[in-house]
């Protein structure tokens, strides 16, 4: 194998009249064309830089004003009441409920089905099969979302509906399935789903690379010893793919996450003061999906620093969950070599 | 009907009747082994399943969009026509508008980010050491996590708020432009890592110059990958609706400048129709819904061809 | 020189769209049209131009026929409205985004924020800004319940719907005023626009003016009462239909184009059933307010008078009195006048609106040749 990586050995060599050792762009000649290529290069990296600085600058610089006169607290508080700017009162933790039990359905269901279908196309798919499948899958990826919040509002969820009010009439003992009187196809639990489907293709197709690298010693090693196709998969292919399926969750669900105008077009929203319920059957609003509601009317600054303050939020939540999926790819790479 | 195909495919399906189950010395061993069997059958309908389950959603909506829009695509008024002077009631009109509106601002949009991203990444991979390349990726990541509605937000502010510029399609490029550089530097990266050193090496050997080797040595080969990603990426700000909310104003007629007042696209045309109860304009909806399907799908279709005609040669 | 790809590549790419652009037309107008050939757009009345327009999404289907029967005559001029929402209408018309904005109520001259709206116009116009009412149409208390055809239902009764009080529809209370029809006893679901919305405004300054003891919540933008919330007009109407039980306040039109049930109000003179000749009458009995050319128009949502519909709004077109753009100002001029006019005020009346009172339209059109 192949060193990943434009790094020459010759770079960390000492120079020929004994120069220090090139350092940075080290196999550049130093000639015009070099040093105007390499600046070109470094020049778009520091742009992403200022950029990405500009944004975070932009989103404190609105929010921080609002967080400061908030009269409930940001963290903790369920109300969300900003249209007076003097007695400002909003808090993110029923967007924070809603958004994460949205997503984390959305992985329950996509992962399993997600690795799934990637074990079907790189184990057990005919091989006339398993590049069309693939090929199948990732068109899931190509429907941009509005035609998804469409389809689930007016198609899916009528047809959902009845699922919804089977859970409500016989579990509905259980907090979660508890009535909250939201019509079906507009509830927490439905948007999940609607979410799972969008992500499926992510996570599809990142475990779909990673089963495929399984070296085939281990593969062959494990059915030389008499396992079923099964027990080799188990003890070969799914370990060694584990990091790899975790980090395409993770991407799944920074995805999730910050999805918009799907969760807009399907979720019902509720009125303020609504009672607090554990319910998936209930209505809600996302960080996302609360932003795009009331985007149209920022008409005070205090006002749009509130839901800035949200975006934030969900920013730093992106962020965290990407950056842990980074983090696990790369340790893959570290013990892969 | 897939028995003959697999035995032949490959190593790992030479087994697909365990060898255990075969065997069964003892009538214990033999009880073990049909348990056995019959979890790895389990397995395999399991799989099969979930691929089949997959394909619901995929298959429903396809049919759901296309039954439901085919017809006035099938009409040329529709690609050569605007909605002008079309109201909820009326049928009639085209969506020539939305469509040229999609296409301009794609190309922008790509314009700006793909050198961009390109040479971040030749950045990261080619020249990048220490601290500096460490804080790009890490940017890189964080630009991947940004929701789509706060790239909308933050170009209002500064577009408008700031500047006090007026709301204008090249206003939405670039907030897609925020949105597709980390598609198309992930992308890239991934592409000129495959690039094997010994390429490299040896151009560099042949007494030339670093630039040079990277344009006309390392680029080439990652060629068909980069135009992949840059494709796949270019589909998915094509379809993105959120930070049009904020800075992309519907209007009905057709209006290709990007610095002179609104531009129709596609996604704010199915916004825009969505909010109507009436059958013309939700028919409209469906048939711009399933145009947008239609120009994604082509693009992605035409990122996988390129890809299969040369790629990475290890 | 494989690197020639990438040019190739994106001159392709360009070349194909520029072609793709090139194509495509704005005629709309049928045969007929082509034949007359209606551009008569040298004339006064029909300057050139683009007009941006921005604001309350309950005027929308009147401006698009409005702007549908002006474009048609004159084919020079493009106006385009995005039904974004009374406040982002005001908010874009201040940031100079839009060359006027429509809005559900007139320009606040009250201090929010340290900021009275109409200064702030009028700081942004360098000369006052004027509210026009244009356009005026009923909200409909739509609901869907199998069997029952007429409902009827007062102020009280609704603002008690709304809040919650009453959840069944065989409650006593509604059954007391709708003797004769049978209620089932299925749940009460309650829609409200989860976007804020002028329509939620002037239905809340109703049930607060009409039944001020059961709705006692500050008339908002952003819903105060119960339910389960959905967008835009068309969300909650939509909702409504595939709800039984459900209920909800919507304009008139999108009530009659999903064909949902219309409850008749009784504000104390009687039940009175939504349709032009009531809405008329209450619109008739509206005060122009204001002063000068700026006009306001006050709706008396507690009105006993028989026959008179009283849930209505009144939505405003918010100009500079002095245009920055002279060519815009005469091109909004023109406009402004067509969509006064007897003869679009009359058309809007088919799709859910109501005309403007002749004395208010008169004096709108006096303003409108007044802006300069």
């Amino acid at each position: 194998m192949s060193s990943v990586t434009g790094v020459s050995l010759a770079d960390e060599t000492p120079g020929p009249h004994g120069s220090a050792p090139l350092s940075g762009d080290g196999a550049g000649t130093g000639r015009l064309g070099d040093r105007l290529f390499g600046g070109a290069a470094k020049g778009a990296g520091i742009f992403v830089i200022a950029l990405v600085t500009l944004v975070g600058v932009f989103l404190l610089w609105q929010a921080i004003p609002a967080i400061a006169n908030d009269k409930a607290s940001f963290l903790t508080s369920r109300e969300w009441s900003v249209n007076d700017s003097n007695n400002l009162r909003f808090g993110i933790v029923e967007l924070l409920w809603t958004t994460v039990t949205a997503s984390a359905i959305a992985m329950l269901i996509a992962v399993p089905v997600g690795v799934a279908v990637a074990l079907f196309i790189t184990q057990y798919a005919p091989t006339w099969l398993s590049r069309p499948a693939a090929s199948l899958i990732d068109l899931l990826a190509a429907v941009p979302s509005i035609v998804f919040g469409i389809w689930g509002l007016r198609t899916f969820g009528p047809v959902f509906e009845p699922v919804q009010n089977f859970l409500r009439d016989h579990l509905g003992w259980i907090p979660l399935f508890s009535d909250a009187n939201i019509s079906g196809g507009s509830t927490i639990l439905f948007v999940g789903i609607v979410l799972a489907i969008m992500v499926l293709p992510i996570v599809t197709a990142l475990s779909r690379e990673v089963f495929a690298q399984t070296p085939i010693t281990h593969r062959e090693g494990a059915l030389a010893l008499g396992a079923t196709k099964w027990e080799m998969i188990r003890i070969s292919v799914l370990p060694f793919g584990k990091p790899g399926v975790i980090s395409a969750a993770m991407l799944g669900l920074g995805r999730a996450l910050g999805e918009t105008i799907a969760v807009t077009i399907i979720l019902s929203t509720l009125p303020d003061g609504a009672k607090w319920t554990f319910s998936l059957l209930n209505g809600g609003e996302t960080f996302a999906s609360r932003i795009a509601n009331n985007a149209a009317e920022f008409d005070t600054p205090q006002k749009a620093g509130a839901f800035i303050a949200a975006g934030l939020v969900l920013f730093i939540l992106t962020f965290v969950v990407n950056a842990i999926a980074r983090i696990v790819i790369d340790r893959r790479k570290a013990f892969s070599e | 009907m897939t028995t003959s195909t697999t035995a032949t495919t490959s190593a790992t399906s030479s087994s697909t009747t365990p060898p255990a189950s075969r065997g069964g010395a003892s009538t214990d061993l033999g009880h073990k082994a049909r348990g056995r069997a019959f979890k790895d059958q389990l397995a395999r309908v399991v799989m099969w399943g979930a691929f089949l389950l997959a394909l619901v959603p995929l298959v429903w909506i396809l049919w759901t969009v296309g039954s439901k829009g085919y017809h006035l695509l099938l009409d040329a008024q529709w690609w050569g026509n605007s909605q002008r002077g079309i109201t909820a009631r009326r049928e009639g009109g085209g969506a020539v508008h939305a469509i040229q509106g999609t296409l301009i601002q794609g190309l922008t949009t790509a314009l700006i980010s793909v050198p961009i991203g390109i040479l971040t990444a030749i950045y990261l991979v080619e020249y990048g050491r220490g601290r500096l390349a460490k804080v790009v990726s890490f940017m890189v990541d964080i630009l991947t996590g940004v929701p789509s509605i706060v790239a909308g937000l933050f170009i209002y502010a500064l577009w408008v708020t700031t500047f006090k510029f007026q709301r204008v399609g090249f206003a939405v490029c670039l907030a897609l432009v925020l949105l597709m550089i980390p598609v198309v530097v992930r992308s890239t990266e991934e592409m000129l890592k495959l690039v094997p050193n010994e390429l490299r090496e040896a151009s560099y050997a042949l007494g030339v110059p670093k630039w040079k080797t990277i344009m006309r040595v390392v680029l080439p080969t990652a060629f068909s990958g980069i135009v992949t990603g840059v494709l796949l990426g270019l589909a998915r700000v094509m379809g993105e609706t959120a930070p049009l909310l904020i800075l992309g104003p519907y209007t009905k007629s057709i209006a290709n400048d990007l610095f002179g007042g609104l531009m129709p696209t596609l996604p704010t045309m199915i916004n825009q129709d969505r909010t109507e109860s009436l059958q013309p304009a939700v028919d409209r909806m469906w048939a711009a819904a399933l145009t947008l399907i239609l120009l994604v799908l082509l693009l992605n279709i035409a990122g996988r061809v390129v890809s299969r005609f040369g790629s990475v040669k290890k | 020189m494989k690197i020639q790809r990438f040019g190739l590549l994106a001159s392709v790419a360009v070349v194909g769209s520029l072609a793709l652009t090139a194509c495509g037309s704005d005629n709309n107008t049928g045969a007929t049209a082509g034949g007359s050939s209606s551009g008569g757009s040298s004339s006064s009345d029909c300057p050139t131009g683009t007009l941006n327009a921005e604001g309350s999404s309950a005027q929308k289907n009147a401006i698009d026929e409005a702007i549908s029967a002006f474009q048609d005559t004159c084919s020079g001029a493009t106006i385009n409205y995005n039904p974004t929402g009374s406040g982002a209408g005001i908010k874009q018309f201040l940031a100079g985004q839009v060359d006027f904005a429509g809005s559900d109520s007139a320009l606040k001259t009250t201090e929010k924020d340290g900021k009275i709206e109409a200064d702030e116009a009028a700081k942004f116009c360098g000369s006052p800004a004027w509210n026009l009412p244009m356009v005026t149409g009923p909200i409909a208390v739509s609901y869907n319940v199998k069997g029952v055809d007429k409902l009827v239902l007062t102020p009280e009764v609704i603002a008690n719907i709304f809040n919650g009080k009453v959840t069944t529809w065989n409650d006593a209370s509604i059954a007391k005023i709708n003797s004769g029809v049978t209620l089932p006893s299925e749940p009460i679901k309650v829609f409200f626009r989860s976007d804020e919305s002028g329509t939620t405004e002037n239905f809340t300054k109703y049930l607060n003016a009409a039944a001020p003891s059961a709705w006692t919540a500050e008339p908002a933008k952003a819903w105060t009462g119960k339910g389960e919330g959905k967008e835009k007009s068309a969300g909650v109407a939509g909702a409504v239909k595939s709800t039984e039980g459900g209920i909800t306040y919507a304009e008139w039109s999108y009530a009659k184009d999903n064909q949902l049930g219309i409850a008749q109000i009784d504000n104390g003179a009687g039940a009175v059933e939504l349709n032009g000749e009531t809405v008329g009458k209450a619109i008739a009995t509206a005060k122009a307010d204001g002063e000068g050319n700026d006009l306001r128009l006050k709706l008396d949502y507690a009105t006993k008078e028989a026959g008179a519909y009283p849930i209505n709004l009144v939505t405003y077109e918010i100009v500079c009195s002095k245009g920055k753009d002279a060519a815009k100002s005469k091109l909004t001029k023109a406009f402004l006048k067509s969509f006064a006019s007897k003869e679009t005020q009359a058309s809007l009346e088919e799709i859910g609106y109501a005309p403007l009172p002749d004395e208010v339209r008169t004096k709108v059109a006096a303003a409108i040749d007044a802006l300069s």
